[in-house]
């Protein structure tokens, strides 16, 4: 019965954890399934559902680097920002091609990641943490300063951008926009799945877990840190130059420490280490922001806030840890001794 | 000239602030040999340990890995030598079921862990590998996929065994591979320990002297830094100066 063959056949499917059950199928679906829906049913809102994408994007970077590899991080908007000054700046200067421009961003960010990740990865946690902090802010004041390039606080003006592969210009309703950030964002999500379910995945979460381990393993822990900082930083400049392109401007607040710890709140309202939390996160912190400010326009972060807490509290792992205890309590209640 | 030692070190020497913790030790294991390294605490069993991995760099003397000098390499480098270790306090991955931990272990091994292409699970060989590997172990099918936090203490001990064991080292360092085991427990994991193919270099750091007696071929007793003496059990046994320090310590404690 159970021979080296059973073994074996039951062992790989554990392995990767892609939580292939039939709940987790369908949810994904339906995750799926909502954006299209969404483009449908509000028309008007599109723009804000590009927002929601670029957003998505933003909270996978950080889950990336927070949640997979435990890599804390407060300056994260560095690379968002780094990522739109430059595909805006191509743009600006006779270069609109969105694809190319998008990859150019996400370089420029992961040559940032890979000058300062020395930098970041080298005292203790703490220590990492506040360089994160410092450069961030570094980034911003030396954008600000630079006004001639960067157009300072009035924002960089005359961003062009050409259709999308020559056939799709950006419309006044942002229907390309959306269409163009979902269709990056889906990309770019399983590429990410790809990269957690494999052999470096598995290492960056063994690092997490447990770096003394992992060094006693022979893992070259920095060097797999300094690859997902990198990673990370490439994926928050792709998010920053989708940001840059869809809207055809910049403004300073792409670099501002606000976006940072609304990425990482993002992150811990959606449930960290699994991909989908930094998605419905910034799905859920983007249309909150939205509905609250509408009705209280002055009072929107209390209620973020109070969501933080409730969430912390009674729902350890986010929206998903929440959705999860509900999963279980539902088949509890349904099954009893069913298997 | 007869095959160098498996791992060796010379006049070895770490020194915290005044404290000699290890001071001029030299030891050599020979190809395959069963060693055990003893000593009352404070003797300098675990930084002698960190010595040999590369956790902390001696300030004088050298550690030697089959002839090879390794002194200056960072640990990882020394496991890919072949030097590979066991925690007296569980090192393991608790979110992590034995069988994801032994094929990320293994996977290091094969130099894998840079590759981020193809899902884990495509990797068919390192699953069955580990499940192999935590089978010999006496792991069943289930407590390999459970969460290694659900496991026993004693199960989690063969684990950190298994994850030394998937690595094939040709020197393997046990630091204390029962402590803490219930009785009841403990059986398994001296197997294990016993079933350690001959090939394997061992070193095992204890405390329990029954372990000690029955396993190791040739003994080193440290006290205060220092190699207080060296040879067979029985020779150990009988000397004088081990037992006043030593065993005279141990037997107190009784």
């Amino acid at each position: 019965m159970s021979g080296g063959g059973t073994l074996a056949a039951a062992a790989p499917a554990r392995v990767g954890r892609a939580s292939r059950g039939r709940w987790g199928l369908a949810a994904e679906g339906l995750f799926w399934a909502a954006w299209p829906a969404a483009y449908l049913a509000f028309p008007d809102y599109l723009p804000l559902l590009s927002q929601v994408a670029i957003a998505a994007l933003f909270a996978l970077s950080l889950d990336l680097l927070v949640g997979y590899a435990g890599v804390v991080t407060l300056g994260q908007a560095a690379f968002f920002g780094l990522g739109a000054y430059t595909a805006g700046l191509l743009a600006v200067h006779g270069w609109g091609e969105p694809l190319s421009g998008l990859l150019l961003a996400a370089a420029a960010a992961a040559l940032l990641g890979l000058v300062t990740a020395p930098l970041v990865l080298r005292g203790g946690d703490l220590a990492g943490l506040m360089v994160t902090l410092g450069l961030g802010l570094m980034l911003y004041e030396a954008a600000n300063k630079a006004a001639p390039v960067t157009g300072g606080a009035d924002g960089l003006q005359g961003v062009e951008i050409w259709p999308v592969l020559g056939l799709w210009r950006f419309d006044l309703f942002g229907r390309t926009a959306f269409l163009y950030s979902l269709a990056v964002l889906v990309l770019l999500f399983l590429l990410a799945r790809l990269v957690v379910s494999s052999p470096f995945g598995l290492a960056l979460r063994g690092i997490r877990a447990n770096a003394r381990r992992m060094h006693a393993l022979g893992t070259p822990v920095r060097a797999r840190l300094v690859a997902a900082y990198v990673l990370a930083g490439a994926y928050a400049g792709a998010a920053g130059a989708l940001l840059a392109q869809t809207t055809q401007f910049v403004s300073l607040d792409v670099l501002a420490f606000q976006r940072s710890a609304e990425g990482l709140l993002m992150l811990v309202l959606g449930g960290l280490g699994r991909l989908y939390g930094g998605l419905l996160g910034a799905a859920a912190f983007v249309v909150a922001h939205q509905v609250l400010s509408e009705m209280t326009p002055q009072f929107w972060q209390f209620w973020i806030g109070a969501a933080l807490v409730v969430l912390a509290i009674a729902g350890r792992g986010g929206l998903l840890g929440l959705l999860a205890a509900g999963r279980a309590r539902l088949l509890a209640r349904r099954g009893g001794g069913g298997a | 000239m007869t095959a160098p030692a498996a791992l060796e070190t010379r006049g070895l020497t770490r020194r915290f602030g005044g404290f000699a913790a290890v001071d001029g030790v030299s030891l050599a294991l020979a190809p395959g040999s069963r060693h055990a390294l003893i000593g009352p605490n404070g003797a300098g069993k675990t930084t002698l340990v960190n010595l040999l991995t590369g956790a902390i760099r001696p300030g004088a003397g050298a550690v030697l890995l089959e002839g090879r000098d390794v002194t200056a390499l960072p640990q990882h480098l020394r496991v890919k030598r072949g030097l590979a270790r066991t925690f007296q306090i569980n090192q393991l991955f608790p979110d992590l079921a034995p069988i994801e931990a032994v094929t990320l272990a293994l996977a290091e091994r094969e130099g894998l862990t840079a590759r981020w292409w193809r899902p884990v699970r495509a990797h068919r060989a390192l699953a069955e590998e580990a499940a192999a590997l935590l089978a010999r172990l006496r792991f069943a099918p289930a407590e390999m996929a459970a969460p290694t936090r659900d496991l026993a203490y004693g199960r989690q001990r063969l684990l950190e065994i298994a994850l030394a064991l998937a690595l094939k080292p040709r020197v393997l360092l046990l630091d204390e591979p029962a402590a803490g085991v219930p009785p009841e427990e403990s059986r398994e994991v001296l197997e294990a320990v016993a079933a350690l193919p001959r090939a394997v270099t061992v070193l095992l750091i204890e405390h329990d002297m029954d372990l000690v007696f029955r396993f190791a071929e040739r003994i080193t007793v440290l006290a205060q830094g220092r190699v207080l003496a060296e040879g067979t059990p029985e020779a150990v046994a009988r000397d004088p100066r081990v037992r006043e320090v030593y065993l005279g310590e141990a037997a107190a404690h009784a």
